[in-house]
């Protein structure tokens, strides 16, 4: 590796401090779940960075089963998605208000 | 050296059209440069089995579900999103406060301790090399066998959710849609029989 990896590590802080941003700002929850994988992927870079930087491969496996548990999130989160919004005008995640006490 | 600061700059502009995009498809197109570049900073990192694994599980699946929930979702008559978020001009100063103090928490914390790269001995693909699959596949089915199996439990317990949230009757949440009403079924023989006796003015009840 010839770049230093708090390059890496650095590159993987701004991806999720934008994922971070798209979290709170955006109401349309599918760019949300997107946003989140963005988070996901932010993460998974800086495990494989030091896995890397340490010759290691515990990194490479965590990285592994975090691509696993994403993609059960991304399943089961479109299809609340998908289950919900479907009766409604606008795909808004603030209309969906129905437990508010 | 220069393949790392192209990729970086690829992925957080691709990272930051995906936030903003107007529309979910873009964002999902922006998405994907980001993932395939991911894939390519992986392989510069010596991982060769989780490059392919983001080509083929992120790019492949999980977009793949997001374009057909796109789909789904805006096969409708009205546009799917219309205009830009409500509370995004209210809330972008404060989610940029909190996240730039996570993003400054997180380099504090990474700068801090810089880490010393360890060098690999031994040509690149042997099996007991760090970073060829077979290394990746022994520790993982040696050293780490439990985890691996929980993660089979795990997926299949969001199949079998997902199945029960939206399954065909909608599971616990009721019925998606309303029945189809039967009026439309009158076999097409009668109702052209009515149509050329004049009790029906014809186009009455055709699809459209």
């Amino acid at each position: 590796m010839m770049v230093a990896p708090e390059n890496y590590v650095a590159l993987s802080a701004v991806l999720f401090f934008v994922g971070v941003v798209g979290v709170i700002v955006r109401r349309n929850p599918l760019i949300m779940l997107m946003s989140i994988e963005l988070l996901f992927n932010a993460a998974n870079l800086a495990l494989v960075t030091y896995a890397r930087a340490w010759a290691n491969n515990a990194g490479h496996i965590f990285a592994f089963l975090v691509i696993t548990v994403a993609a059960a999130e991304a399943a089961i989160g479109l299809a609340i998605v998908a289950v919900t919004f479907r009766r409604m005008p606008h795909v808004d995640v603030d209309d969906v208000a129905a437990l508010k006490g | 050296m220069i393949a790392f600061w192209i990729l970086a700059l690829v992925m957080i502009a691709s990272a930051v059209f995906t936030v903003s995009a107007q529309k979910p498809v873009y964002s999902v197109v922006g998405l994907l440069v980001n993932f395939v570049a991911l894939a390519m900073l992986y392989l510069s990192l010596q991982a060769e089995f989780l490059a392919v694994m983001q080509i083929v599980v992120y790019s492949g699946a999980i977009l793949i579900l997001f374009v057909f929930v796109i789909a789904l979702l805006s096969s409708g008559v009205r546009p799917f999103d219309i205009g830009p978020d409500k509370m995004a001009k209210a809330t972008l100063p404060i989610a940029v406060i909190l996240a730039l103090a996570t993003l400054g928490g997180i380099v504090a914390t990474a700068l801090r301790t810089p880490v010393a790269v360890k060098p690999i001995e031994g040509a690149p693909g042997d099996p007991d090399v760090f970073g060829s699959v077979a290394n990746f596949g022994s520790t993982l089915f040696y050293q780490n066998l439990l985890p691996f199996e929980v993660t089979a439990f795990i997926l299949m317990v969001a199949v079998i959710g997902v199945v029960l949230i939206a399954g065909d009757e909608g599971g616990p949440l009721g019925p998606r849609r309303p029945k189809r009403r039967s009026i439309e079924r009158e076999p097409i023989v009668k109702r052209t029989l009515r149509q050329a006796q004049g009790d029906l003015p014809v186009g009455h009840g055709d699809r459209r």
